[in-house]
């Protein structure tokens, strides 16, 4: 038995994130009533994008290209390396323009539950970046969760012998946090993180 | 069906797009599985770090269903520690080593007590010793305890030094010496001593862990999924090598 067109974009778009059957044949109508407009220049832009995006060979971020445009951007700063757990990490520290140094993407953390181990992580592949002596300081910009420090320290305890500076992002409150309604674990970080003030 | 009771998580994974499924290892119910609806959103990951004190109410139409948690963190016990390595690797090694180890549902509260004790420390120095007892407490809780106590050649008591790694008894220092290679060493700190070393703590992972590879993760009801099921689980083998790096660097200082 073969199935309908209809049915098959319906059965497609209910397994994205967010979406079920419900949401998925109403996504499945508005797009059809936008042929022109929207459903085929949808249609080009994934086929476009299944095709060409790929992983980059250095840091392991997804681009058109290889190496990708923040590793090819000469301005930014090669002798800092931010170590991110995925892709989306990298997007949303790109998003706050804060950082201007290269990117790694380890592509998880250690984790007992995953069977995770370091072998399966992109440890070796940052080990290999910091070879030529040309980047001094490395930030892991890994979550504050028990795997995620457990990934961090693993992955300090790995980059120690070869002199290379290792920092760490911040833990406490959050900008717009009130103490009221924060958690313990994120009050004891912030005491223990605290520094002068004025 | 429905009880409350106070735990300690052991691993949430996620299920679905917004909930987890959680294992806790309660105070009366043992080593119990249930679903977090939400337990991916932002409150629910806070709650759902390995090692958090909960006070959990747990829900099911029939006893034998996976059933629905809600949590309550009473003390986030990672929280102070995410700095200090050592600690964390023997929170994650103690909680990957309490999954795989307990069968399911059955009450194990020397087990509990003795994590919530270990995960309670406030002195980094004492998780080492501390954890490498927790291990014999749930070798014994198991019903493969290793008897310490007397020499299993001479009968002495004194200046036990090893253990068979067949038997799990002790051996005093004279009669290990024509079998020291094949003899586990048995850390002084086990006999009672109140000092140790990276050395020693390695050691004594290396004897709980030899008995805990050979009665506990060989058994068909163990839940580890490694290539080998004698093997221990990943956490815990890197909690081994952590100190296998600590004594070479000591050394090499």
């Amino acid at each position: 038995m073969t199935i309908s067109p209809l049915d098959h974009l319906t059965q497609l778009l209910a397994k994205l994130p967010g979406l079920g059957p419900r949401s998925a044949r109403r996504a499945v109508l508005f797009l059809l009533k936008r042929r022109e407009t929207l459903m085929l220049p949808l249609a080009e832009a994934l086929r476009k994008a299944a095709h060409e995006v790929k992983d980059c060979s250095v840091c392991g971020n997804l681009d058109a290209q290889d190496p990708c445009g923040v590793c090819r951007d000469a301005r930014r700063d090669a002798s800092v390396i931010c170590v991110v757990e995925d892709v989306a990490d990298l997007w949303a520290l790109e998003r706050s323009h804060a950082f201007r140094g290269q990117y790694h993407v380890l592509g998880g953390t250690l984790s007992a539950l995953e069977g995770v181990r370091p072998d399966d992580l992109r440890i070796e592949a940052l080990l290999e970046r910091l070879k030529d002596g040309a980047v001094k300081e490395v930030i892991l910009a890994l979550n504050a969760t028990v795997e995620g420090q457990t990934t961090a320290h693993y992955v300090t305890e790995r980059l120690t012998p070869l002199g290379v500076a290792v920092t760490k992002l911040a833990h406490g409150l959050p900008v717009g946090g009130e103490l009221d309604y924060l958690d313990d674990g994120t009050l004891t970080a912030a005491l223990q993180a605290r520094r002068t003030f004025g | 069906m429905e009880w409350m009771d106070e735990a300690i998580l052991l691993s949430a994974r996620p299920h679905g797009e917004t909930a987890a499924i959680v294992t806790l290892l309660t105070a009366e119910h043992g080593c119990h599985a249930g679903m977090v609806p939400g337990g991916q959103g932002r409150r629910g990951q806070v709650s759902l770090q390995p090692g958090n004190h909960v006070q959990a109410a747990w829900r099911a139409r029939l006893l034998d269903h996976l059933g629905t948690y809600t949590l309550e963190v009473v003390t986030a016990h990672a929280a102070p520690w995410l700095d200090h390595p050592e600690v964390l690797n023997i929170m994650a090694a103690a909680c990957a080593v309490t999954e795989a180890a307990l069968p399911e549902r059955q009450p194990m509260p020397g087990v509990y007590a003795g994590l919530s004790a270990l995960f309670s420390l406030s002195d980094a120095d004492l998780w080492g010793p501390l954890y490498v007892k927790w291990e014999l407490g749930l070798l014994k809780a198991l019903g493969y305890g290793l008897d310490l106590s007397r020499c299993a050649v001479s009968g002495e008591s004194e200046n036990l030094s090893h253990v068979s790694p067949r038997t799990g008894r002790a051996v005093s220092i004279g009669a290990a010496q024509p079998y020291r290679n094949r003899l586990l060493t048995l850390p002084a700190f086990l006999l009672g001593s109140g000092t140790w070393t990276a050395e020693d703590v390695l050691q004594g992972l290396d004897l709980t862990g030899h008995f805990l590879a050979r009665h506990v993760f060989a058994h068909a009801h163990s839940r580890m999924q490694p290539a080998q099921t004698d093997e221990l689980p990943p956490a815990r083998q890197r909690l081994a090598d952590f100190y296998r790096r600590a004594v070479e660097n000591g050394a090499a200082a």
